[in-house]
């Protein structure tokens, strides 16, 4: 086709066209690569000169000091603390959630009445502003009128003597350090479970239909089926869901700064929080730099992850 | 039998689903009883919380529509918005088309990078992010977000929309070629106009992630005057350490639920978006 579209222009050489193609094309990309140079990676390049410099929000000039920060960042005990709170809370809510969505998913795809507004219902987590549905959360973990509390003093749970979870009358779920990470962890799971269960709702519709029938018809039992077919055949989706809501709920901020700003006494502080109240609120620049480049290398290894999954999908 | 067997499936169905409903759809009903809840219902702990004990008011909706900034903040988002989506517009439907177009080897390894860009998370960006804008003398102006949102909108749309011009085929612009029109003339006259439906999905998310963003607007806006949505109700309707729960839940209520309509529409394509090569 090409050759021939070449061949009625007598005159225009064929390389003639292909420079002026190569040009237009360049032409085209330059926005979005000089947006993304100077927008991202230029302020990377910054993170990482200011994690090795003494700048703060007073003096920001820099001045190279060397990997002092980190040493010092590493001795901070509350660094350590939101190192493992982050690895505790990216892990245990992203296992909730596959196992969650994958069941959620199973059920979205057999035919019901009002599926819009089970979806619309389902993702709405997802779909509206974080911060806006996390102050939904913070109301619903207050410390006197939690809805919660309430439900647990009804039957009895809460506030008697004999009561299982105590005599006092609430929870106290934001101020407890165990509850606490609970709490965070939930409205994480909350928040992913939609999309990890649309992503794997992809994974699902994908599997060709005749491949389970003919399971069927050979007589291997639904378990079987599941473990030897679905699974298999889902897994890269599933992979592919899992990272994504690392990358998502590893470097989040949002759902810590609205519901305990870290606390109580920094059990929930994790690095994003801790970045930002070491780096923006105390001005601390170069420490805050280092803090965040701590989150580094998990992405980096995500992301090569994510790539290898998709290449391999697409073998199969 | 079989039909009890059938009855009890979809008996199971229903309540799982349900309780998946729940689960998620609860805090946005706790915002609406709160929305029109009065005071003294909504502070007393022997009430049931999940029903009117006393009639429902107004007088949340008109203290946050006019005794606060929130109309304000609803209108700074939708600026903000808009001009992101511009800017998107602008610099990735031409780069995912030449993406798309000009895919051998460098094309396809450019796509994937620019999409990697995706993956550098605004807490690592923010604090650099912060230095340039009070540079540029920026801080507490909105274009400081118009300029900065662009960051996650450009590699996440360039992507998604390489899908979409991968799916054109080369024929209709040569055949558009031959028939007279210059390169530039077939891109912009016979392929733009076949991928308005990727060139509407860009639309929605670059219009919902500027609507969902908080570090940026947290770090660079303290101004109540100048917030948007995202941060200017977690963090203005609170008086003193007081909340003020009732309007705090109307605010949340009234923009999470239109922008969670659209984005429902859309949001198979988002996931298809970032799964490409996993579903292909």
């Amino acid at each position: 086709m090409k050759d021939t579209v070449h061949a009625a222009r007598p005159g225009g050489g064929r390389g003639g066209i292909l420079d002026r193609e190569g040009a237009l094309a360049k032409l085209l990309i330059a926005p979005a690569v000089l947006y993304i140079v100077a927008m991202i990676g230029a302020p990377f390049v910054l993170a990482v000169l200011y994690s090795l410099s003494d700048a703060t929000t007073g003096d920001p000039s820099l001045h190279l000091v060397g990997f002092r920060n980190f040493a010092a960042v590493l001795e901070d005990p509350v660094f350590r603390l939101a190192l493992r709170n982050t690895f505790v809370f990216t892990l245990l809510s992203q296992s909730i959630v596959i196992v969650l969505s994958r069941i959620l998913a199973n059920a979205l795809l057999k035919p019901f009445r009002g599926k819009w507004l089970v979806r619309f219902l389902i993702l709405l987590p997802w779909t509206a502003p974080i911060s806006l549905g996390t102050i939904g959360w913070l109301w619903m973990f207050d410390s006197i009128f939690s809805p919660i509390d309430w439900v647990l003093r009804y039957l009895g749970l809460l506030g008697t003597a004999t009561g299982l979870l105590g005599p006092q009358t609430n929870m106290y779920w934001l101020g407890v350090p165990g509850l606490a990470m609970a709490s965070v962890i939930i409205v994480n799971v909350w928040r992913i479970l939609p999309l990890a269960t649309v992503i794997q709702l992809g994974g699902l519709s994908s599997i060709p239909k005749d491949l389970i029938e003919a399971a069927e018809v050979d007589g291997a039992s639904p378990w079987r089926r599941t473990l030897m077919i679905t699974i298999p055949l889902t897994l890269p989706i599933v992979s592919i869901a899992f990272l994504f809501g690392i990358v998502f709920t590893f470097t989040d901020l949002v759902v810590v700064y609205v519901l305990t700003r870290g606390g109580p006494v920094q059990s929930t502080q994790v690095l994003s929080s801790w970045t930002f109240f070491k780096g923006i609120e105390a001005g601390d620049l170069a420490q805050g730099a280092a803090i965040s480049l701590f989150m580094f290398p998990v992405l980096a290894v995500v992301a090569i992850l994510i790539l290898r999954m998709a290449r391999r999908t697409e073998v199969v | 039998m079989a039909n009890i067997g059938k009855l009890a499936r979809r008996g199971g169905l229903y309540t799982l689903l349900g309780g998946f409903i729940f689960f998620s759809a609860f805090p946005f009903y706790w915002m609406v009883i709160a929305t029109f809840k009065r005071d003294h219902d909504l502070f007393s702990p022997l009430n049931n919380p999940f029903l009117f004990n006393e009639p429902p008011t107004l007088d949340h909706l008109r203290l946050l529509f006019f005794e606060t900034h929130y109309v304000q903040y609803l209108l700074n988002t939708a600026i903000i918005g808009f001009a992101v989506v511009v800017i998107t517009l602008a610099t990735a439907v031409p780069a995912a088309y030449a993406l798309a177009r000009w895919a051998r080897g460098w094309g396809e390894s450019l796509g994937i990078g620019i999409f990697l860009t995706y993956l550098v998370p605004p807490t690592i960006l923010f604090i650099p992010l912060s230095r340039f804008a009070s540079f540029f003398g920026l801080q507490e102006s909105l274009w400081s977000l118009i300029l900065v949102y662009p960051t996650f909108t450009i590699p996440f749309c360039t992507w998604l929309l390489m899908g979409f011009f991968k799916t054109i085929p080369k024929d209709i612009e040569e055949q558009a070629m031959i028939d007279g029109l210059s390169r530039f003339g077939a891109m912009t006259k016979v392929v733009f106009p076949l991928a308005i439906s990727g060139i509407l999905t860009v639309v929605v998310f670059a219009f919902t992630l500027s609507m969902h963003e908080f570090i940026y607007a947290l770090t660079f806006i303290s101004v109540s005057a100048k917030k948007t949505v995202s941060i200017g109700v977690p963090t203005e309707l609170v008086r003193g350490d007081v909340f003020q729960w009732g309007p705090l839940m109307a605010g949340a209520l009234i923009a999470s639920i239109p922008v969670a309509v659209v984005y429902t529409y859309f949001l198979d394509r988002f996931v298809a978006g970032f799964t490409m090569g996993a579903v292909k």
